[in-house]
């Protein structure tokens, strides 16, 4: 299914065509059955179910959880284990950490000597130079992976250079892209950061071919959308990564998935990422730290342990809505996952759900009242 | 227990267990404890209206903005408190209690018939025009052998709701 209409840019359009999430709340949203007999002063006056959800919401609600990171358990609670943590501890910090930094610094020197003649001197052979750049980009990325030892397994097909291919995969920190762009190098949609996160985005990766993308600027959907477009057409650009959950999720759970990367009419590989939380969590709370507090935490933990498993391509199936292809592709990423599949939208962490829902449930009390008025 | 810090003694959970009538266990305090931290993003000791709708599920309930006014800036010992008349152990006249008072707003004693109103028309929102709902609830209090101008006591909420039990559980989820 070829969609050549524009997205609709307001804010509607976040919500007309998402499945319905009841349909996903836990068993207890739904076991309200249906009041039957006719109307009586008790039943409207009883809202002990809707008071029962919003006071399980304020207890716990799966939205928040997904956001949550745990703190892992102190094993270092007795005489014999305290010592040797805090042998871990120096090496790591005073060790280890100087090491990788210095690692990292020869990386970059290396990547800088190499990039910036590169990019200057061959503007005129412009395949060869895309190709060299392609390379030291992955190079550095593979430094980057080495400063925080990470242990990376990959599994599956190595993902080749094809036109009319995205491919996507749960979000769980920035680095998500770094342990991707190692084994190839991935064009990549993100939001533009500020600081040195932000200079590194608009000068490198450029090169690899990106996309920037405004969370804040509603019209912004359109232009995104046109560029994924051009850009899955090209042959000659690097295949393009998305990461349709727009936000970090925890790696316990997913959240929707976006529909943008499902509706350009070309073939999803879906990729899936799982780490392993033993030295090291590498969920990046952006509410709770920074980037380079992120980065250096990973870099003074033991390692960094994931594992990455390229998936069997996808193709919208006949009559199936990009968001039904979306939901589809999400689920087997989240069962190679192992991750639960939650309703909501990553966004609700910027903004605040649409009336949509709570009008749904007026609409189901007040079709209820009305009926049963009319019962005997 | 003034401003909330990350840690519980022993003697904070009897407190916060002896003001909520010891409905809720040990455990589900403690639970309750790091719940209320998390949603609590500065440590201040309460949350705010803004953290409570940060929880989307919260935010899709129509009775939402007025649990809110119950339950914004609570500290710890009273959020407890308001959430265990939702506990498995609670008497069905505590239920009652708390529904009593989300349509008592102004807090006098009794609920008349625009307070009454007010709920229905969190409850259905645009789809029933304001006349309908006069209509509805005229006719069903009548009904029950209440007049328009009828104030309803707590009592008189009890004889309603009491009959059939009221079912209105929350489990704390303990890990």
């Amino acid at each position: 299914m070829n969609s050549t209409g524009t997205l609709k840019s307001s804010s509607s359009e976040l919500d007309l065509d998402r499945p319905n999430i009841e349909d996903y709340l836990p068993s207890g949203a739904a076991i309200q059955q249906e009041p039957r007999g006719k109307l009586r002063l008790h039943d409207l006056l009883d809202i002990s179910p809707t008071l029962s959800e919003a006071a399980g919401a304020i207890v716990d609600d799966s939205f928040t959880r997904c956001f949550k990171s745990n703190p892992p358990e102190p094993w270092n609670w007795n005489i014999y284990l305290f010592p040797l943590w805090c042998f871990g501890v120096f090496l790591r910090y005073l060790i280890i950490f100087p090491t990788r930094a210095l690692v990292l610094t020869i990386g970059w020197i290396i990547f800088l000597s190499a990039f910036i003649p590169v990019h200057l001197l061959l503007k005129g052979h412009d395949k060869l130079r895309r190709n060299i750049e392609r390379s030291l980009v992955e190079m550095m990325c593979g430094f980057f992976v080495a400063s925080w030892t990470g242990v990376v397994k990959y599994h599956g097909p190595r993902p080749s250079r094809r036109p009319k291919q995205v491919f996507v995969a749960n979000h769980t920190s920035m680095i998500d892209f770094i342990i991707l762009e190692q084994m190839t190098a991935f064009a990549v949609i993100m939001q533009k950061h500020p600081g040195w996160v932000g200079l590194l985005q608009s000068t490198i990766l450029e090169s690899v071919g990106c996309i920037w993308f405004n969370r804040s600027e509603a019209k912004d959907r359109e232009i995104v959308a046109r560029k994924l477009r051009d850009h899955v057409q090209g042959t000659d650009n690097n295949p393009l990564l998305i990461f349709p959950e727009g936000t970090c999720v925890n790696n316990h759970y997913t959240v929707m998935f976006k529909k943008g990367a499902f509706e350009l009419g070309c073939t999803v590989c879906p990729i899936a990422i799982k780490y392993n939380k033993i030295f090291v969590d590498a969920f990046w709370n952006s509410r709770k730290q920074s980037f380079t507090t992120h980065l250096l935490q990973l870099m003074t933990s033991w390692a960094v342990v994931c594992d990455v498993w390229y998936l069997e391509p996808q193709n919208l199936k006949p009559g199936e809505t990009p968001i039904e292809f979306a939901e589809r592709v999400r689920d087997i990423i989240s069962t190679r996952a192992g991750l639960k599949m939650v309703p909501w939208d990553g966004y609700l962490k910027y903004s605040r759900p649409s009336p949509k829902h709570r009008e749904r449930k007026q609409q189901n009390f007040a079709e209820s009242v009305l009926r049963r008025l009319e019962e005997k | 227990m003034g401003s909330a810090s990350s840690m519980l003694t022993q003697y904070d959970i009897e407190e916060v267990q002896e003001h909520c009538n010891h409905l809720f266990s040990q455990q589900e305090i403690v639970c309750l404890y790091q719940r209320f931290c998390q949603l609590d993003r500065n440590a201040k000791g309460f949350i705010s209206s803004d953290e409570f709708l940060s929880i989307p599920e919260f935010v899709m309930n129509p009775l939402s903005q007025r649990l809110l006014k119950m339950v914004d800036g609570l500290n710890f010992k009273d959020f407890v408190a308001f959430l265990s008349a939702f506990s498995t152990k609670a008497s069905a006249h505590q239920k009652i209690e708390l529904i009593f008072k989300v349509y008592d707003s102004d807090r006098n004693g009794k609920v008349s018939f625009k307070d009454i109103l007010e709920v229905l028309k969190d409850l259905s929102g645009s789809y029933m025009s304001d006349e309908q709902r006069e209509e509805v609830l005229g006719q069903v209090l009548k009904e029950a052998g209440y007049s328009k101008d009828c104030y309803l006591t707590l009592d008189d909420f009890t004889k309603v709701l009491g009959h059939s039990g009221v079912k209105m559980d929350v489990e704390v989820p303990v890990d």
